[in-house]
Order: C-alpha cells, then structure tokens, then sequence
C-alpha cells in the first residue's frame, strides 16, 4: 500500500468514527430496566415519605453549603482535566471566599457577590474526551445515573484532591459531610420531585427522562431530534 | 360550473395562494413581546398573595388565553389523538389545561419574587425560541426557553423548556402511560386527568 492509500484509509477511518461518536439516541438507552426499576424502588423505599414542601431551615442551608464547599476541590480539579481555566478560576475563587469568609463553608457569601460556580465531575470531563453516556443505570442511593458518569464518580472518589491533603479518616468525614449534603438538598426540593416523578404514572420513566434531560442540558448537548414541534403532527 | 370558467379559476387559485401562505409571518418581537406578557401575568398571580385555588385558576385562564392548548394536547396526546372524535378532544384539552395549571402553576410559586426578563430568541424550524433568565435572590440565574408559534393564527406559547426539561416531553411520557394503563381508553384516561396534578 502507498503512502498515499494509508493516509486515505486512516481519514476515512476517523470520518467513520466521527459519523458514529455523539448524537444521543431518540428514546431511552435502558437495557438494564428490569434491575433499574428494582433498584429505583428501593432508592424511593429508603427515602420514604415527606412529600410536602418542606419549611425552609437554617440548619439545612448550612448542611448544603457545606457539602457544596467539600465538593470544589474535585469540581477544580475536573475543570483542569477539561482544559476550562475559567471555570476552574470561578470555582477556586467560590472555595476562597466560602471557606474563609464563609466560615469553612457553613454560609455561602460567594453567591451573594454573584461567584455561584459551576459544578463539575469526571462524568463531564469524559464526554469533553469524546465518550458518549452509555446505558441508562439507577445506582443505590445516588439514583440515575449512566454507564458514562457512575465510572465518572468511582474515578471522582480516587482522584479527589481532598483525599490527598486530609488524614484519611477526616476524609471520610468529608464524604459523609458531602452526601448529608446531597440528602438535604433533596429534602429542600422534595416538592419539585413529588410533583414531577413521585406523583406521576410512571415515577421510573419520569426520573428517567428528567436525569437525562436535566444532564444533557448541563453538558450543552442539544440535540434538534429533541424539538417538538406539534403544528408538524396535524 | 365547470372548473375551467375563468373567475372560477381565479377565485380557486387565490384561495390556494391564501391558504398557503400565512398572512404575515410571526416576527421575533411579536414572540417576544408575548413572552414579556406571559411572564408579567405569571408573576402578578405569584406574587398576589391569592390562595392556591385561586392561583391556580387564574393560571388555568392564562394558558386559556395565552397557550395554544389545543396544539399541546393533541400533541402530548400522540397518535391516539388521530382516531380520538372531536367530542373526545375537546374534553381532553379542556381536562389537560386544567391538569397543566393545578401541576405547574404550584411549581411557579417558587419563582415568586424572581426577576424574569427575555435575554434572546432564536428561529427554530417553523417556530420562534424565546430565551428567558430567572434570577431569584442569592441564587445562580436560569434558563427558561418558550416556543411560540402562529399557527393556531393567533400569537400563542405552545411549550417551556425550563432548564433543559421540556414540558411537552414529561407530558407525552405521562399521558402515554395514563392511556396504556387504561387499555388506550381515552374518555377514563379524561375523566382520570380531571383529579390529577
């Protein structure tokens, strides 16, 4: 073969595999449902009740800004690994401002100055790389996820930055610190998940299209397959 | 009257013409300026202080006057909304923008206080995308999208997109699985959306 014949061969490769990388499918990439379903309704089992909105609580607030401050270091580190300096500034400066002045975290005085950061994780830095979501996966506790971000957040856990600067037990401390977070922010939003997934037809096909959605959207995927446009029906 | 008389034929070819065509094509500030109004009302019920039940009827009125809701619940009813009778889709729409104002309307009290204002709008196949921000105190702003058209022949919001969750989408998905449990029956399907939300 010419030079010239492996250098066309090797073109037309990438072009195929160019053709063939992004572009989420239509419907629901879920070949796991049956597992998925199981584990969906042992997540909704575990939280159990409380489906009003909640009163809003001072303890809770400080509960979510903590967490959100334990969780910068590894957003920094995902915004470096995706080449955005600007984004890795943002969040540095909300973890200056929130764990100095924002006494470690417990008060969040960067959003008040407008610093509200951008969240981050390996998940994302895997589809900046070129790797698409995969199938459609309900992990324990965390809820929906993908194939794509669930290997994001074993890779998140081994290489937060934390891990190298705290003793080990403080940093499993942070991690619960982190998920108590997590958990609080869900309460605060319990109405909104009522409405849009406890109380529907299909809670698991509603979180589902929601999940997937909500971090299509955060990733700037948008896809033209997804406009719908009723007048194109009738 | 044979086709082939002339004013016939005139008269005939003008009406295809005015058929086909739209009588003025729907600009970006026609869109924008219905989403201004939309926002302007959402906000007035959501910050009157009226009691729920209230606030929900007015929301009701709203999408009556301002969402085409008969495109949206055609739509969100699929292809069953092909063999549905007139009577049934009607009753669907009348239920369906009910349903809509008691679900969405008590989530729109969250944006209570928020300052909401059109940051763009871009054309999107045979529609207008009108770009919203909501900012509420101390929070990071975002993003609500409007898709308007004038196909109904009036300036109407047919769906919301509000942070990459489409309302039409979610609703497909619900009245879908409403009408399969329902072995397809739309009027239980109605009569069941009338308690929903």
């Amino acid at each position: 073969m010419t030079l010239f014949a492996r250098l066309l061969c090797v073109v037309l490769l990438l072009a195929l595999a160019a053709c063939a990388a992004p572009m989420p499918p239509a419907g629901a990439n879920d070949p796991f449902e049956a597992a998925n379903r199981a584990q969906f309704d042992a997540n909704l089992r575990l939280m159990g009740g409380g489906d009003s909105a909640p009163r809003p609580s001072p303890l809770r607030r400080r509960v979510i800004n903590l967490g959100d401050t334990l969780g910068l270091p590894s957003t920094i580190a995902n915004d470096v690994l995706q080449l955005r300096p600007h984004h890795a500034v943002e969040n540095a400066l909300r973890l200056a401002i929130n764990a100095t002045i924002g006494l470690g975290g417990l008060f969040d005085p960067a959003s008040r100055v407008g610093v509200h950061g951008r969240r981050s994780d390996f998940g994302e830095t895997l589809h900046r790389w070129g790797i698409e979501e995969g199938a459609y996966l309900v992990l324990p506790l965390v809820g929906p996820s993908n194939q794509r971000d669930a290997l994001g957040m074993a890779v998140d856990l081994a290489i937060d930055p934390l891990r190298f600067v705290l003793p080990s037990r403080d940093y499993g401390w942070s991690l619960a610190l982190r998920g108590a977070g997590r958990v609080a922010s869900a309460v605060e939003n319990a109405d909104l998940l009522d409405a849009n997934v406890i109380a529907t037809a299909d809670p698991y096909a509603q979180a589902r299209l929601l999940y997937q959605q909500t971090r299509r959207y955060h990733l700037g995927i948008a896809s033209e397959d997804d406009v719908i446009d009723p007048y194109a029906d009738f | 009257m044979p086709i082939s008389d002339p004013t016939r034929r005139i008269f005939l070819t003008g009406l295809a013409a005015t058929l086909a065509l739209p009588a003025q094509a729907l600009t970006q500030s026609d869109a924008r300026a219905l989403i201004d109004r939309v926002m302007g009302e959402v906000q007035g019920i959501i910050n009157s202080g009226a009691s729920e039940s209230r606030m929900i009827r007015q929301f009701e009125d709203l999408f009556a006057r301002l969402a085409d809701v008969t495109a949206i619940s055609r739509s969100v009813l699929g292809p069953p909304a092909r063999s549905a009778s007139a009577g049934q889709l009607s009753a669907f729409a009348t239920a369906f923008r009910g349903y809509m104002a008691r679900k969405y309307g008590r989530q729109f009290r969250r944006f209570a206080g928020a300052q909401a204002e059109v940051t763009g709008a871009r054309e999107v196949q045979s529609f207008w995308e009108v770009i919203s921000t909501m900012t509420l105190r101390g929070e990071a702003p975002f993003e609500v999208r409007w898709h308007v058209s004038d196909r109904s022949g009036q300036i109407l919001f047919f769906n919301l997109i509000i942070e990459g969750v489409n309302l039409l989408a979610a609703e497909r998905q619900e009245i879908g699985t409403m009408l399969e449990r329902r072995g397809g029956n739309i009027d239980r399907m109605i009569a069941d959306l009338q308690q929903a939300g």
